[in-house]
């Protein structure tokens, strides 16, 4: 049953390529429509929502050991040495699938709607479900090759869709990136495995959990940490993280619905997933907890910077979803790997809204993305106005709406978990304030004011595409209740793999007493600053003027968060370029002129030595075979008298 | 049917060569007579491949370390004789050979225009060449069939190349001849070796196996001097930094199916050589030697990385990423343990696939457009749909993504080197980024952008032949990256066979024994 789940897109995908790839693509053939490609892709994901929900309810039911198992074969078996193709499901990849089937299914009906009038949507479709299809294995997988299976297959499909107008030059470097920025974050993933086999013996979660458990101790601090911290360095690719965050902007070349499938709510959040999978190794090692935190507070704070002067709307959008995985690992790195589900999760709803809305938005405006061309939308397009605005409280924060639970749960462990500080909160906090001021100026210009391009007569999204964004408004609104304070249903249901959360509140600073009135006093701090910053970017973009003006104020400090900090150049003038002139200077100057020259130089020595070998050089093979025998002989005979 | 039954694999070797003989007696002149040709060939390869898996059904896994043995003396006075055996390891390196071979064939249809009836003779005898060479269970059989092989493929590029082909031919042909002189000499001492010890003459292996070299924890030992006399000759063909300089000629220069063979069968033979022959023979030499192996296995890895990257020509982009691939299958033998010789040995099957498939590629759009700068092409995948997917597959099979045929290969050798340096693994795991540099840099400059060359616009997709040609090698990488059990089922209990043997080094004292021994004898 439980492979059904994975299965089920991977069938999808192999109709919808197939039929593309031999039907459709070959030239004089008719592409089929967006309405019947799309129909099965979504039938396909629809139906693994289905079971997942099924599964869901069936785990829900079975206490306090809920996991359902499925060996599908042996993968690859060598001496003792084994993996398994096997799923396993328990609560925590639970809530994963409900939210890859279940907005994966949205988005891929919303895609009908939007891929409606692409030249080959029968390929979008196909990479969509193989997309889904690995995405599943990849929470599903039972192990860490099977995770790693998923981890590299979600890497190829985010591939193949950011460079889906792959005549694009532009739009097929991205994806390039993507997956070579991928790769980097890979290499520290497969010695992770390494380091594991040797120490554990095992790759599979559940034994490896029961060994860590017993020889963890003995194994040493040290050598988990640096586990621990291999294991990240995948994360830092994977779900975006400084260093390795380059590649998520640059994917919002893809179509819409894939940047909020996978560079949104589901692909880009595989590293929270891995490390809240591994918690008992990350428990073991505050080192590499501390890494996580750090780097995942200062991601946070770093893409926020940049989303404030972005004008592309899916930029600011790419940016925001890396500040907002920052966050899912400041709380993981203070050992709240609950709180940062619930964020993925939330995030999953918002952001999955917010991008879809987005990519209304640019179909209503005729493929229009920059915000400042936007304005008075509200009017144009009620609906989009409406859920994207649900998707905007959300992620400033603002009460009741799901990211307001799921944030502030992360900034109050921040602060009182044992690996937490006021400086991490700090951090968490400023961020929280410039997230809802860029968010505001988002939605401000483009639904706000008036209209500042006259060109476009934009119109409401047909309803295909509407729907999936009133469901994922509506869970955006109400999603947050999963986890209310010291009610939280989330932290329940994830006690069997996340255990402890009581034990990391026991380790909090200050007593029980102070904690609970703090915990409402930064409460209401980080609303507070939510709505300061909302209040301030409503103020400032209702009179675009004054907002000029300040730009032209602060115009040095704006130029670089507008050029990323130019981070990209920096990449390329301290690693791709010296890399490159280093290939050139391998080929050229050394295998070439070195390794290549000596070894003609011994076929221009022999030559020079004699006639004979220079007829060899003319091809007269007999002349060849008399030198060889020679030389033989001669050999044979020193080797036999001479060696005795 | 007798005969047949107890010579099976001298009837898989020489197959080939007679078929060819007799396609030798088709008229090529009148009408259709090429078309003759080129069926008969095709049949003759295919027909190889269809026996050569009954070998896979002949075979026990967990049966005699050598099967279907023949045996016949040949030059008894040398002790020489025709021994042929086959093992889990030289089963799957048969069926590699005998899969291309009807594939390259296919592929030369309309590539081949020339001298037909003499290039796909030539074709013929290549493979049972190969064929005999993996099968061979006497070392000098075992040479004869080494050396017999370079000439065909001498020949396949002398005539049939690029502008460049009798220098790139000329490169290959010496450097290989000299490279196993030594080679040579060596097996004439050892068998020399065994008069010594067992009072006759043999080049037979089993009888090698047993002979008492003197080794011991040295760099001058006598067998230290005698491994690297077959070490040279077979790191020169996987070929091993630094001795790959004739690898990107040869390449260029050959024509398609001359590529194919090349990188998909002709390099495995030198993996092939160390496994059979440098590591069972000599193993106190291996031991000593090993982690100046994995240095050099390593470097291969990064250094044929970074050098792909840069190359303009897709043919010599190839060619090093060749370069690269035989470095982890040399990491992996050298590692010395059954993950990482498994992984080394499947890693040369998936390097003949998508290798080979590479080649074959190259080739599709080399005959439509006559060149393989990378720069002249571009938007490729808007024309050639049908090709980009083909071409996407191997690609992926080549970065060794999970669920492809690289990656069990690639995680197996990682893997195996982990336990025996896990500093030069972390260094040769960098492999898996530059793979994808190259690899897809080289991908999106040919495939993707906009059609800039006028030329381009109008190129034909794939035809049904080629269709042909490249869905088993597609669909190989994937099966191969899903069911691998399958291929090691058959192995392992070889592989581990030939470890005891390559690990069965000798501690200090019998080696000093041995050497008195030895010398006694001499005398």
């Amino acid at each position: 049953m439980l492979a059904l789940i994975p299965l089920f897109p991977l069938i999808g995908f192999l109709i919808n390529g197939g039929w593309y790839a031999f039907g459709q693509a070959p030239a004089g053939r008719k592409k089929a429509s967006a309405g019947v490609t799309g129909t099965i892709a979504s039938l396909a994901i629809l139906a693994s929502f289905a079971l997942s929900v099924s599964l869901f309810l069936k785990l829900h039911g079975m206490g306090d050991e809920r996991v359902i198992e499925q060996t599908v074969m042996s993968w690859m078996q060598i001496e003792n040495f084994k993996i398994d193709i096997a799923f396993r499901l328990d609560s925590l990849s639970a809530l994963f699938i409900l939210l890859i089937t279940g907005v994966g299914s949205l988005i891929h009906i919303y895609s009908i709607g939007y891929m409606g009038h692409d030249e080959t949507p029968g390929k979008f479709f196909a990479y969509l479900n193989l997309f889904c299809f690995a995405m599943l294995v990849l929470v599903l997988g039972s192990s860490l090759p099977m995770l790693f299976f998923g981890w590299e297959g979600v890497g190829l499909c985010s591939y193949l869709l950011i460079g889906y107008w792959y005549t694009d030059e532009e739009k097929a470097s991205a994806g390039k990136k993507a997956f070579i920025v991928n790769r980097v974050g890979d290499l520290g993933f497969l010695l992770a495995m390494f380091f594991v086999v040797t120490y554990f013996g095992t790759l599979d979660f559940a034994a490896l959990k029961a060994v860590v458990a017993q020889n963890g101790a003995t194994v040493g601090v040290g050598v988990i940490t640096t586990i621990c911290l291999l294991f990240f360095v995948g994360c830092m690719g994977k779900s975006a993280q400084i260093p390795l965050y380059v590649w998520l902007p640059d994917a919002m070349a893809g179509p819409t619905p894939v940047s909020a499938l996978i560079h949104a709510a589901t692909m880009v959040t595989s590293g929270v997933y891995l490390v809240s999978r591994l918690n008992f190794m990350y428990s073991m090692a505050p080192t590499a907890m501390n890494v996580v935190a750090i780097v995942g507070a200062f991601t946070a704070l770093f893409a926020a910077t940049i989303a404030i002067a972005q004008r592309d709307i899916k930029k600011v959008l790419a940016y925001s979803t890396v500040s907002q995985l920052g966050y899912m690992f400041l709380a993981c790195g203070v050992g709240a790997y609950t709180a940062g589900v619930f964020h993925v999760i939330t995030h999953g709803f918002f952001k999955a809204l917010m991008f879809l809305g987005a990519g209304s938005v640019i179909h209503g405006m005729h493929e229009e993305q920059d915000i400042m061309k936007m304005g008075g939308l509200r009017k144009d397009m009620p609906i989009t106005f409406l859920v994207f605005g649900a998707g905007w409280l959300a992620i400033c924060g603002i009460p009741p709406f799901s990211g307001f639970f799921s944030k502030d749960e992360i900034l109050w462990m921040a602060f009182s978990s044992s690996h937490g500080s006021t400086a991490l909160w700090f951090l968490g906090a400023v961020t929280a304030v410039m997230t809802a001021f860029y968010m505001t100026r988002l939605f401000s210009l483009t639904f706000f004011g008036k209209s500042r391009n006259h060109d476009v007569h934009a119109h409401e999204s047909p309803l295909v595409m509407t729907i999936p964004l009133m469901v994922l408004a509506l869970l955006s609104i109400f999603g947050g209740f999963m986890g209310v304070p010291h009610r939280s249903w989330i932290e329940h249901w994830l006690e069997p793999v996340i255990p402890g959360h009581a034990a990391a509140a026991a380790g909090a600073h200050g007593a029980p007493a102070v904690d609970a009135s703090m915990e409402y006093i930064l409460m209401g701090v980080s609303v507070a600053g939510a709505v300061l910053g909302i209040v301030f970017a409503l103020g400032l973009y209702k009179n675009l003027a004054r907002a000029e003006k300040l730009k032209q104020t602060f115009a040095p400090i704006h130029k670089l968060l507008e050029n990323k900090w130019y981070v990209d150049e920096l990449y390329e003038m301290v690693f791709i370029k010296p890399i490159r002139m280093l290939c050139n200077f391998l080929w050229k100057k050394f295998d070439v002129a070195v390794i290549d020259r000596v070894v003609l130089s011994f076929g221009h020595l022999s030559s020079w030595t004699g006639q004979t070998v220079r007829m060899v050089q003319t091809g007269s093979l007999q002349v060849y075979a008399v030198v060889l025998v020679i030389g033989l002989l001669a050999s044979v005979g020193y080797l036999i008298y001479g060696l005795a | 049917m007798g005969w047949l039954n107890s010579h099976l694999l001298t009837a898989v070797i020489f197959l080939p060569f007679f078929w060819g003989l007799i396609g030798l007696l088709i008229p090529t002149s009148g009408k259709g007579g090429v078309g003759t040709l080129k069926i008969w060939t095709f049949l003759g390869g295919l027909i190889t491949f269809v026996i050569s898996c009954l070998l896979y059904t002949r075979f026990n896994a967990l049966g005699d370390e050598f099967q279907l043995k023949e045996a016949a003396t040949w030059i008894p006075a040398l002790g020489v004789s025709y021994q042929l055996g086959m093992d889990g390891i030289s089963l799957w390196l048969v069926i590699l050979t005998t899969f291309l071979t009807p594939l390259v064939i296919l592929g030369s249809f309309d590539a081949v225009k020339e001298r037909v009836r003499e290039y796909y003779f030539l074709l013929l005898v290549l493979e049972t060449g190969m064929l005999g060479a993996f099968l061979a269970l006497d070392v000098f059989l075992f040479y004869v069939f080494w050396e017999a092989m370079l000439i065909p493929m001498y020949f396949l590029i002398g005539i049939w190349g690029g502008k460049d082909r009798v220098y790139a031919a000329m490169k290959f042909f010496l450097y290989t001849v000299v490279g196993s002189l030594l080679m040579l000499v060596a097996i004439f001492y050892l068998a020399y070796q065994h008069k010594v010890q067992f009072g006759s003459f043999s080049t037979a292996i089993v009888d090698l196996y047993r002979l008492k070299i003197a080794g011991g924890d040295s760099y001058t030992s006598p067998q230290m001097w005698l491994f690297m006399a077959f070490a040279l000759a077979f790191a020169i063909k996987v070929p091993l930094f630094p001795f790959h300089t004739w690898l990107p000629d040869a390449h260029v220069q050959a024509p398609t199916a001359g590529s194919v063979i090349l990188a998909g069968v002709l390099l495995k033979l030198g993996g092939y050589g160390f496994i059979r022959f440098a590591f069972p023979l000599f193993p106190d030499a291996v031991m000593k030697i090993q982690h100046p192996f994995l240095v050099l296995g390593t470097i291969a890895i990064v250094y044929g990385a970074w050098v792909a990257t840069v190359q303009p020509d897709i043919k010599k982009l190839v060619a090093y990423s060749s370069v690269s691939h035989m470095g982890y299958v040399m990491l992996g033998l050298f590692s010395l343990n059954t993950v990482g010789a498994m992984g080394s040995i499947y890693q040369m099957l998936n390097h003949g696939i998508s290798t080979g498939a590479l080649f074959l590629l190259v080739g599709v759009i080399y005959e439509r457009r006559h060149t393989r700068e990378i720069s002249e092409f571009g938007g490729i995948s808007k024309v050639m749909p049908l090709f980009a997917v083909a071409f996407l597959i191997i690609t992926l099979s080549s970065v060794a993504l999970p669920g492809t045929n690289g990656f069990v290969g690639e995680f197996l050798i990682l893997l195996g080197a982990w336990k025996a340096n896990p500093g030069l693994t972390a260094i040769s795991a960098t492999g898996v980024i530059f793979g994808a540099v190259y690899m897809l840099w080289m991908f999106q400059r040919v495939m993707f952008g906009p059609v800039k060359k006028e030329e381009n616009k109008k190129l034909k997709d794939l035809n049904f032949r080629e269709v042909a040609v490249l869905t088993p090698l597609v669909v190989a990488s994937i099966v191969m990256g899903i069911v691998p059990n399958f291929f090691f089922s058959k192995m392992e209990p070889s592989v581990q066979k030939f470890l005891a043997r390559a690990k069965a080094t000798s501690p200090m004292e019998t080696a000093v024994a041995s050497v008195s021994t030895l010398q006694k004898g001499d005398r």
